[in-house]
C-alpha cells in the first residue's frame, strides 16, 4: 500500500533526510520519501501492517523533529 | 509579512520578548545602575538567562533529545554548546545574545523557505475545490473532486474550474486552458467536445459528462508529476548530499583537533574551546541542503506555469547542458495536417472547378488529404449531386458526380483507367490528379506545412548552444530535405522505419561519447507510437501532450501544448536554474571557508559564526526564489 501524508512543522532540509534514513530501516516499510519542501511523506509498506508501520515512523519522526507532526 | 504559521507567530512573539529584554538588561549593567549588594555575577547569570531560555528553550531542549536519541551533532547540540560555552566564561550578554541571533536566523530562514513553497504553490493552484454534479431529478450536488464518478454529469458555472476530464455534453463557450499549456489564448469547446480538468471556465454555463475520476484525470496527474520529480534529484543535489555526508565528519574531528591540540602547546584551554565551537556552527551545511533543492524546485515550478511538466531536477539540469535535439518531423516541427498548397489546372481547364470536383469526390473521405481537400473548396457538399463512390486503397477515388466520371489520385490510377497524362514538374508534397470524364483536368498539390515557429526556434536553440538539430523521418528524401532545409535543422535523416528512429538516436548516442562529449541529447516527438526513442534518449520530450495519458507516461519533460518555442524556453529555465545553484553553492562554501579560517585563529567570533551559519542560509533561499520570478 502506498500512502501519502502531509507534514506540518518539517523545518530542516537535513532532519528529512535523517527521517527518511530512520523509517527505511523500519521492518516492512518498502520506500519512503519525506520532501522536506512539499512537506509530504510518500509511505510504502505492507498492508497487512500498515497502521503498525505508520505509527513506528511518526514516533522515529518525533524523535528527530520533536515538533514535527503527521496529519492524515 | 502576511501568512505566517501559529508556530512563526509564537517564535517570533518570543524573539521580540527576548530582544527588548536583553537590551533593558545590557544598559543597565553599562549603566551599573544594579545596587551594590546583588551585583554579583550570580544576578548577571540569573538576569540573562531569561531572555536566553525566551528565545533558545527550544534550541536547549532540542540539544537534550537530540542526545538522548543518539543524533549528537545536530545545529541545536552546536548552539547549545556555544552559548553554554559563552556563559560559563562569564560572557553571559554574548551567550544570550547569540542565541537570540541564531533564532532570528532561524526565524528568517523557516519563514523565507514558507514563502518560497506557498509561491511554488500557488504556481500550482490547478487543482479544483469543488464540483457540482446533475443528480437524475435535477437537483445539483456540490461535491469534493474526489467524489466524482466516472458518467456523472457535472454543472461548469461561470468561472468554474473543471474537476474532472470529461466531455461537453451540452453548451459552447471558451475555456481558459492557462495554467495547464501556458497559453494565453482561451480555446473554443461546444458538445462533443473533451475537456481537460484544471481549465476555467469562461462565460458559458456548460454541463460535461465526467469521463475520468479525479485520481485520473490531467490535474492530479500534474500535481503529482511535480511533487515527485523532487524526488528525482539533479547531480547537483546529490554531489550536496554526498558533499553533507563526509563534510560533517571533517569538520567534527577539526573542530575536536582546535579545541584540544592548540592548548597543550598555548594553553587557555577556554578560548581554544570556544573557537571549535565557533568553527562548528559556521560549518553547517545547511544553506546548501536547503538552498540547491529549492532552486531546482523553482525552476521545476516555474517550468510547470508555461504547461512545461519536467519529471525530475536531473532533466532539468541536462536541459541546460543541451547539445543534440532529435526532432520527429510530423507533428512536431510540421503542422501534422495535409493543407493544399497548390491547384494547377490543365490548358484551359478552370483552378475553382478543379477543387470543387475533387472536394465532390472526397465528400466523406476520412484520409488526411482528402479531408485538407475538402478544407480548402470550403463550401457544403450537396451529395445528391454525387453517387457511385468507390475508394482504391492507397491510390485515389473516383465517383459520379454530375453525371460525368471524376477520378481524384495518384498518377498510376489514372493511367490504369486509360487517362492520358501530360508531362507534370515535380512538386514538393503529395500531388492528387483529377481527371473527368476521361479527361485530365489538372492537380492538386497537399503538403504538410512547416509549424511558424519552426525556425525561429532552431535558431534560438542553436545561439543557446545547442550543436546539433537531427530531424527524423518516414518521409521520402525529397519533402524531408525541403522541411530540413526550411527550418534550418543541421542534419536529417529520410525514410525512417518507426524502429530505425530508436537505431538513429542509440548511433547519435554513440558518436557523443566517442568523441567525448559529455553534454546531453533530448528526443522530442509528439508522444505517440514514439515511447522507445523517448526512453532512450537522455531526456525524451513528448509534446503536444494534454490529455494523452501515454505520452504524460513516457517522456521525461512533457510540453502540454504543440508549441515549439517550449523547447528554448525550458533551456533558458534550466540554465537559470543550474546558474542560481551554483551560485549559491560558491557563494556558500566561499563564506564557510573565509569564516572557518578566521575562527580558527580567533578572529571570526560567535556573531560572526551564526552569520556564515543562517545569515547564509538565508541569502541562499532569497536566490533560489528568484526562479519562481518570470
Amino acid at each position: 500500500m502506498k500512502k501519502k501524508f502531509k507534514m506540518q512543522d518539517l523545518d530542516c532540509a537535513h532532519c528529512a533526510a535523517k527521517m527518511e534514513d530512520a523509517i527505511s530501516r523500519i521492518e516492512g516499510v518498502d520506500e519512503v520519501s519525506i520532501s522536506f519542501l512539499t512537506q509530504k511523506m510518500t509511505l510504502v509498506a505492507d498492508d497487512a501492517v500498515f497502521e503498525d508501520i505508520l505509527s513506528k515512523a511518526v514516533k522515529e519522526i518525533s524523535k528527530i523533529e520533536p515538533d514535527c507532526k503527521v496529519l492524515a | 509579512m502576511g501568512m505566517l504559521t501559529e508556530r512563526q507567530k509564537r517564535e517570533l512573539k518570543e524573539i521580540v520578548f527576548a530582544i527588548i529584554m536583553l537590551a533593558v538588561i545590557m544598559i543597565s549593567e553599562k549603566a551599573g545602575i544594579m545596587p551594590k549588594e546583588i551585583d554579583r555575577p550570580v544576578t548577571w547569570f540569573l538576569l540573562y538567562l531569561i531572555p536566553y531560555l525566551a528565545a533558545g528553550r527550544d534550541v536547549v531542549r532540542r540539544c537534550f533529545i537530540g542526545i538522548r536519541n543518539g543524533q549528537v551533532f545536530d545545529e541545536c547540540f552546536l548552539m547549545t554548546l556555544a552559548t553554554v560555552g559563552a556563559f560559563v566564561t562569564q560572557e553571559f550578554g554574548e551567550g544570550a545574545a547569540v542565541m537570540i541571533f541564531y533564532q532570528v536566523g532561524e526565524f528568517f530562514q523557516s519563514y523565507a523557505v514558507g514563502r518560497s513553497r506557498s509561491s511554488i504553490e500557488a504556481l500550482l493552484s490547478i487543482a479544483p475545490e469543488y464540483a457540482n454534479i446533475i443528480r437524475d431529478d435535477g437537483s445539483i450536488d456540490t461535491v469534493d473532486p474526489d467524489d466524482v464518478e466516472e458518467g456523472d454529469i457535472l454543472l461548469i458555472r461561470p468561472g468554474d474550474k473543471i474537476p474532472v476530464d470529461g466531455t461537453v455534453i451540452d453548451g459552447e463557450g471558451l475555456i481558459n486552458t492557462s495554467a495547464l499549456t501556458g497559453e494565453s489564448m482561451p480555446r473554443r469547446v461546444e458538445s462533443g467536445e473533451k475537456v481537460i480538468s484544471g481549465c476555467i471556465n469562461g462565460e458559458a454555463v456548460l454541463r460535461v459528462r465526467a469521463d475520468k475520476a479525479y485520481e485520473d484525470s490531467t490535474v492530479m496527474q500534474i500535481l503529482e508529476l511535480v511533487e515527485n520529480a523532487a524526488s528525482k534529484k539533479s547531480k547537483t543535489e546529490s554531489f550536496i548530499t554526498r558533499f553533507a555526508k563526509y563534510y560533517t565528519p571533517v569538520v567534527v574531528i577539526a573542530a575536536a583537533m582546535l579545541a584540544f591540540i592548540p592548548p597543550i602547546f598555548a594553553g587557555n584551554f577556554m578560548d581554544w574551546m570556544l573557537r571549535a565551537c565557533t568553527f562548528l556552527v559556521i560549518s553547517c551545511p545547511c544553506a546548501l541542503v536547503i538552498s540547491v533543492p529549492l532552486s531546482f524546485f523553482g525552476g521545476i515550478g516555474a517550468a510547470s506555469t508555461r504547461g512545461i511538466l519536467v519529471k525530475g531536477s536531473n532533466y532539468l539540469e541536462m536541459m541546460a547542458k543541451l547539445d543534440t535535439l532529435v526532432t520527429d518531423k510530423t507533428g512536431t516541427l510540421t503542422e501534422g495536417s495535409f493543407r493544399v498548397t497548390a491547384i494547377e489546372p490543365a490548358e484551359g481547364e478552370n483552378k475553382d472547378l478543379v477543387l470543387e470536383l475533387a472536394a465532390y469526390v472526397e465528400a466523406g473521405s476520412t484520409h488526411p488529404i482528402g479531408v485538407s481537400i475538402c478544407e480548402a473548396y470550403g463550401r457544403e457538399i450537396d451529395l445528391s449531386r454525387v453517387s457511385n463512390s468507390q475508394t482504391m486503397a492507397g491510390k485515389g477515388l473516383c465517383a459520379v458526380v454530375d453525371g460525368e466520371t471524376v477520378v481524384v489520385g495518384k498518377a498510376e490510377l489514372l493511367v490504369s483507367q486509360g487517362i492520358n497524362i501530360p508531362e507534370l514538374k515535380a512538386c514538393e508534397g503529395t500531388s492528387c490528379l483529377v481527371s473527368r470524364d476521361g479527361r485530365y483536368i489538372g492537380r492538386i498539390t497537399v503538403a504538410d506545412s512547416v509549424k511558424a515557429e519552426a525556425s525561429d526556434v532552431i535558431r534560438e536553440l542553436k545561439s543557446l548552444g545547442t550543436e546539433r538539430i537531427v530531424m527524423l523521418t518516414g518521409d521520402a528524401e525529397a519533402a524531408a530535405e525541403r522541411v530540413a532545409a526550411a527550418v534550418g535543422a543541421t542534419d536529417y535523416r529520410a525514410g525512417l522505419l518507426p524502429a530505425d528512429k530508436v537505431t538513429e538516436v542509440e548511433r547519435l548516442l554513440e558518436e557523443k561519447e566517442r568523441i567525448g562529449n559529455r553534454r546531453f541529447l533530448a528526443f522530442v516527438g509528439d508522444g505517440i507510437n514514439d515511447a522507445p526513442v523517448l526512453s532512450r534518449a537522455d531526456i525524451g520530450i513528448a509534446m503536444g501532450s494534454l490529455g494523452s495519458d501515454a505520452a504524460i507516461e513516457a517522456a521525461d519533460i512533457v510540453i502540454m501544448d504543440d508549441n515549439l518555442s517550449r523547447i528554448p524556453m525550458v533551456v533558458r529555465i534550466a540554465r537559470k536554474t543550474v546558474r542560481i545553484a551554483g551560485q549559491n553553492i560558491a557563494f556558500a562554501l566561499l563564506v564557510k571557508a573565509v569564516c572557518l579560517v578566521l575562527g580558527a585563529i580567533g578572529i571570526a567570533n560567535m556573531w560572526a559564526a551564526v552569520f556564515a551559519d543562517v545569515g547564509v542560509a538565508v541569502i541562499c533561499i532569497l536566490n533560489s526564489m528568484r526562479m519562481l520570478k518570470a
